[in-house]
């Protein structure tokens, strides 16, 4: 594999047998994902026959280290979403394999279903939305534990004590509804309800996105601290950069159902490759009046996953573009590695990314 | 003169809860051709004192109580219900978060900006046509011969943004007001927009009153800042000053938990501690009194005086603050 071949011969991993598949078993990964697919049929005509699909998520593949945080970013109809509920299993991937501790969830199916989504847990963008609300902040973090019948009662309750002292809100609060409680607080309760079953794994879908920048660093040093205490893994998902420069090990960035460009989070930062991660980085406001910028920026938006154009997906709206982006589809190549880990090789799907 | 001019304004809502002081005596100016940025976080008062300034709070069961709201020398507050048409989507035109507040959905795109080149400049149809299409391709949006026969709903969000750009745009107004316009759109789409509002302000001159949350939107774009917390103005700068030499603690505090490239990654991020105040019973003294890392600091007789009384918004070092004991030096209250 190219990534073996131009990797660090130092590490122990990339000397142990050559095949692909030795290596993606390789290390320490918690997760690994292969060829993800999530097609959804388009309908139409007098029969309301399938007449095309749209393509949400398009053959993703990334590994996930136990401990670490995978940043997965992409504005809106990038697919992200869409992956976060195929990885939750919430919906069944059109082809592909989720491989979490080595098994399928993406096939997974019954009594081995049920126990695997014990280990992977889900936190949601909107703590408005997701409580329910005639239910007290002690009966939605209780819920869980009493579908998987985990303890008695009083055990269960205690357990729920104890989760509302470590998201910071206090056991007395488990009398209360969620809308006694502020966004911030919301969030705190979705935290806790997701630590309900001691997950592995904990999926966060813009999880800070609609909080006031004082509340979301409140937030986000919470979640950091949990993952430091419990061992936790993250799939973070957000469109804020700056967010996931903060928290991630290792960052995706996702476009039109793909992932273009993937890697250690300072290799994508310091030297993004792929065209469209540049141009969400140069469109972040710095907030310094004294680094004004005020180029024409990336021009056009997202095409519809519909039909999304040929050859590169970004080639519309891409500056570098030349006539052979129109017609191929760029795969993601090893940029730089940093040692023979697959989870923290630096990849861009850019057929340009060396000369640009 | 400045072109806007806001003073002690007072706005309040009756809600079930009780009466709530939304702002509570906000002074403002807006020198032509200058932006100001008012900033906050949620249920600051911000949304509501920029709806102000066109009459837009909706009354019952919002209520306009006092102060005064001047524009290029006419006295809003004191006009006629029915003379407020002449300033609306003339002289002032606003942009929303949500462009549906202002895009009537069963008209098409080509029909409402039609409208506002008929009844403001008197064009004929053929004329406002033809200026429409080039308003639509001026702010981005590809064919717009066939976009402009569009419905709103047929838009992406940032399309419809567009649309509302270039609406506002076509009356070339003096004053732009633009609340949050940019927060729900992608950060590329958010970009170009920002970019569009500049051109507009190069090629016009028109004052813009920029209304977010984003302390990054407001360093790229505004040449003044006002910061609100619960209901009031707590201090006004220079956009150098306000992220260079701010005043205020609350300032300070805000502009230390912005998340800042190339900072130590998975390092506690500074925090301001506690909630907003109830706008239904403000506290008597200062607002931000009790989460304050300054107050925290000071002898518990100079700390009595925080609790207890209100500071006025003060000249203080050539910008203005609400604070019986203003920042000085570098401290900014991180980390504790």
């Amino acid at each position: 594999m190219t990534q073996n071949a131009s990797g660090g011969g130092s590490s122990p991993e990339s000397t142990a047998g050559g095949g692909a598949g030795s290596a993606l078993q390789g290390g320490d990964a918690l997760l690994q994902v292969r060829g993800l697919r999530m097609h959804y049929p388009v309908r139409g005509g007098v029969l309301g026959g399938r007449i095309g699909s749209i393509r949400a998520v398009d053959g993703v593949s990334f590994s996930l280290r136990k401990g670490e945080t995978l940043g997965l970013v992409g504005e809106s109809g990038c697919g992200k979403s869409t992956l976060a509920r195929a990885l939750t299993r919430l919906e069944t991937p059109t082809a592909g394999r989720v491989l979490f501790e080595g098994k399928d969830i993406a096939s997974a199916s019954g009594a081995e279903l049920f126990r695997l989504r014990r280990e992977i847990q889900m936190i949601f963008q909107d703590p408005y939305s997701s409580l329910n609300p005639r239910m007290t902040v002690g009966e939605i973090i209780r819920e869980p534990l009493a579908v998987h019948r985990l303890g008695t009662k009083e055990e269960q309750l205690g357990k729920v004590r104890d989760l509302l002292e470590t998201v910071g809100l206090g056991a007395d609060m488990v009398g209360r509804y969620p809308h006694e409680f502020s966004g911030g607080q919301r969030q705190r309760i979705g935290v806790a309800r997701a630590l309900a079953l001691d997950p592995k794994l904990v999926i966060a879908d813009e999880p800070v996105s609609a909080l006031d920048v004082s509340v979301q660093s409140q937030v986000l040093n919470l979640m950091v601290r949990l993952q430091r205490e419990r061992g936790l893994t993250y799939v973070f998902i957000t469109h804020d950069l700056s967010v996931v420069e903060h928290v991630s090990d290792t960052v995706a960035i996702m476009y039109l159902g793909r992932i273009v460009e993937q890697g250690p989070v300072d290799q994508i930062f310091r030297s993004p490759a792929h065209p469209y991660t540049r141009a969400l980085l140069e469109a972040i406001p710095v907030p310094d009046p004294r680094q004004r910028k005020d180029e024409a920026p990336v021009k056009g938006e997202t095409p519809s996953p519909v039909s999304p154009p040929p050859g590169c997906p970004f080639h519309p709206r891409c500056h570098h573009a030349i006539a052979e982006c129109r017609s191929t589809v760029p795969e993601l190549e090893v940029m730089e590695t940093s040692g023979a880990d697959p989870a923290h090789a630096h990849t861009a799907a850019c057929i340009r990314r060396h000369e640009i | 003169m400045p072109l806007l001019e806001i003073e002690n304004l007072e706005v309040g809502f009756d809600t079930e809860a009780g009466f709530l002081h939304a702002v509570d005596g906000v002074s403002l100016e807006i020198q032509e051709g200058k932006t100001l940025g008012l900033v906050g976080e949620s249920g600051c008062g911000k949304s509501v004192t920029a709806s102000s300034i066109l009459r837009l709070v909706p009354d019952p069961p919002g209520k306009i109580m006092g102060g005064s709201i001047r524009f290029a020398g006419m006295d809003i507050l004191a006009m006629p219900r029915e003379e407020l048409p002449k300033i609306r989507g003339k002289d002032v035109a606003m942009i929303f978060q949500d462009p549906m507040t202002s895009l009537n959905p069963v008209f098409t795109i080509g029909k409402q900006l039609g409208e506002v080149l008929r009844l403001r400049f008197g064009m004929d149809r053929k004329a406002a046509r033809a200026r429409s299409v080039e308003m639509l391709a001026t702010v981005g949006i590809p064919d717009p011969e066939d976009r402009i026969r569009s419905y709103p709903h047929e838009l992406s969000g940032g399309m419809k943004q567009r649309v509302m750009i270039g609406m506002a745009l076509l009356c070339k107004p003096k004053l732009l007001i633009a609340d949050e316009p940019t927060t729900a759109l992608d950060v590329t789409i958010q970009a170009q927009i920002l970019h569009l509002i500049r051109e507009l302000q190069r090629e016009t001159g028109a004052s813009v009153l920029f209304i977010t949350h984003d302390m990054g939107v407001i360093a790229q774009m505004c040449d003044d800042v006002a910061v609100m917390y619960a209901g009031r103005v707590v201090e006004q700068g220079t956009v150098a000053d306000i992220f260079e030499r701010s005043l205020h603690p609350y300032t300070r505090g805000l502009l230390a938990s912005v998340l800042r490239r190339g900072a130590r990654r998975k390092a506690d991020l500074p925090t301001i501690e506690g909630v907003v105040p109830s706008l239904f019973d403000p506290p008597d003294g200062c607002r931000f009194a009790d989460r304050c890392w300054k107050r925290k600091g000071l002898p518990p007789g100079e700390q009595k005086r925080c609790y207890d009384e209100d500071p006025v918004l003060r000249p203080f070092r050539g910008g203005r603050v609400a604070c019986h004991f203003p920042v000085d030096g570098i401290e900014n209250g991180a980390g504790t």
